[in-house]
């Protein structure tokens, strides 16, 4: 079955992998929401999870940074290695230590209650950081990197809420970025936005490889063409089959992915 | 046959309009009247303290009323001081609100981000049934436990007190404040909260740091309730703090409320129209114009922080 997924390409051999996906299983109370789920996520390369609604991708996502820890009744099983020494998902790790190393933006742009300074800093500032310095350039810093800085940096102690839907969300990647992650997991980030706000995100997300892994959940085939590298195509709570992005779309060994890609399930 | 049958339907579908338009209207008369009924009972208690307050201030200058350091409206040495009365309904409150602004706002965050459903199912009501219990019985309560476990502290502690009576009252209003707040705080939208956690924040962080200021406005409004309460709360402090006006603003002395004066003279029998009996209606204008200014400067510090998600 491995042998099997890790067939179609080649290349992931070829780069470091980020994170190693081991029999992943994930229940909801006793729905067994993930069965089985092994693959790799390269560095410093886009991962694109694609899949019909309820496939278990965003669930999937949600396991590498533990937020399924927020709530009662649900439990993992397997593990997801970081750099081949730590089980995220091991009960000793301390799921908030997780979280400062991944970080997460969210299908709907959820931007604090704050200033849009204070929204970036917030990451720092859970951190403990207090150095005035520090954080004003930090937060610079990670505004420029989400393409924000040169629209906000008049404004930055306006209320968040006063951007745009797609200003919204680049705050949020900045928000993410914030505090130097090593993976940062997107979950339908563009899914709330328009066209031109998706296109610039998207370009966004295309820079942002090079400094960061990235693992994305998306709903829109299109898009998951367009800027991973990689893609997983999740059915039922099984990863179905995984490989170089334009293998799968071009070549999908599996007649559920072919289905998929050309519109018949989904 | 055929066409008369028609002609039947169609005349019983234009009379049934008429009589449900008519009981449309019915009822939208009774909901006004329900509504209106309420706004009408504040106007006529305002028109009533107002009018008699007139009475009032035509024989006792207002400028006696605001700076008079004493209130003896029943005694032969007559001083209409409001100021000693009020030193002791702010004294009052201000304990009440030491004691339930910060219990409350804990208990609300605890409740609202800690507690796991089962525990809050259980300490909710608990909580909620302290505002149930008669104010009365809370009066007795100060009077006659809190107040001699007091003096093993302060041995010096008169036997009505304003800080009993304070610290009961603010156990009273705890309730109030955690029940509006905590439904406040349950309302900020879950994307926020896994925003934050999602950020490395931790529980406490993110009821700080998030929850709390994205639900500041319904909190804060329920700061102005339970102040209001504390203002207009009568049998506690009647009973415990004592019935004697003056002007202090040491909580470890007894001092009447303006409540307590009110309360105290509408027992007795006093001739209408005398002007001992109209200084009630000032005594009860100067509290309503207090509730009143804390409600819109509630209403604009609300306004004000308000945080819109």
């Amino acid at each position: 079955m491995v042998e099997e997924m890790y067939s179609n390409s080649q290349t992931i051999t070829a780069t470091i992998p980020k994170a190693e996906v081991a029999d992943l299983h994930f229940y909801y109370g006793s729905f067994h929401a993930l069965k089985n789920i092994n693959m790799v996520v390269p560095e410093k390369q886009v991962t694109a999870l694609i899949g019909p609604s309820g496939c278990g991708k965003t669930t999937f996502l949600r396991c590498f940074n533990r937020m399924h820890d927020l709530y009662p009744g649900n439990r993992y099983q397997g593990a997801i290695w970081l750099d081949s020494d730590t089980n995220i998902l091991s009960r000793k790790v301390d799921p908030i230590e997780v979280r400062m190393r991944i970080s997460m933006v969210f299908q709907k742009p959820n931007p604090f209650p704050k200033s849009i300074y204070e929204n970036v800093a917030y990451g720092l500032r859970v951190r403990g950081e207090n150095n005035r310095q520090v954080i004003a350039e930090k937060v610079e810093t990670a505004l420029t990197n989400a393409a924000l800085w040169d629209e906000v940096k008049d404004r930055l102690k306006d209320s968040a809420y006063n951007l745009s839907g797609g200003q919204q969300q680049r705050l949020c990647i900045a928000r993410a970025l914030v505090a130097d992650p090593e993976i940062i997991l997107f979950d339908e980030p563009t899914s709330a936005l328009d066209p031109i706000a998706t296109a610039s995100i998207e370009e966004l997300i295309s820079t942002l490889k090079q400094k960061v892994t990235i693992l994305i959940v998306t709903h829109s085939m299109q898009q998951a063409a367009r800027f991973s590298d990689y893609t997983a195509f999740m059915y039922l709570g099984e990863l179905v089959e995984f490989g170089s992005t334009k293998e799968v779309f071009a070549q999908p060994a599996k007649k559920q992915t072919k289905d998929y890609i050309s519109g018949r399930i989904g | 046959m055929a066409q008369r049958s028609f002609k039947l339907v169609r005349k019983k579908k234009l009379s049934s309009k008429v009589v449900r338009e008519l009981r449309e209207k019915v009822i939208e008369l009774i909901l006004f009247l329900a509504a209106f009924s309420s706004v009408a009972t504040t106007m006529a208690i305002l028109y009533i303290l107002i009018t008699e307050s007139i009475l009032f201030f035509q024989q006792v200058p207002l400028i006696d009323f605001l700076t008079d350091t004493r209130w003896t409206p029943l005694f032969r040495d007559r001083h209409y001081g409001i100021i000693s009365l009020l030193s002791g309904t702010l004294v009052t409150s201000g304990v009440a609100l030491l004691v339930a602004i910060p219990a409350g706002t804990i208990a609300a965050i605890y409740l609202s981000e800690f507690a796991s459903s089962r525990v809050r199912e259980i300490i909710k009501p608990a909580l909620e049934l302290l505002a149930a219990i008669p104010t009365v019985v809370y009066g007795y309560f100060a009077l006659l436990f809190v107040t001699p476990w007091l003096q093993t502290i302060f041995p010096k502690l008169p036997g009505f007190n304003m800080l009993s009576a304070g610290l009961v009252m603010g156990l009273m209003i705890i309730p109030f404040i955690s029940s509006i707040s905590e439904d406040a705080m349950r309302a900020v939208p879950v994307g926020l909260r896994e925003g934050s956690y999602a950020m490395g924040a931790t529980k406490l962080q993110t009821a700080l740091k998030v929850v709390f200021p994205a639900a500041i406005s319904g909190i804060s409004s329920s700061y102005i309730l339970g102040t209001s309460r504390a203002v207009g709360e009568t049998m506690i402090v009647a009973v415990s703090a004592g019935l004697r006006p003056n002007l202090t603003w040491n909580p470890f002395e007894q001092a009447a409320t303006i409540t307590a004066y009110i309360v105290q003279v509408s027992l007795g029998d006093l001739p209408h129209g005398t002007l001992e009996y109209q200084t009630i209606f000032a005594a009860g204008l100067t509290l309503v114009l207090m509730t009143l200014m804390l409600n819109i400067i509630g209403h604009f510090l609300a306004k004000k922080y308000r945080e819109i998600y």
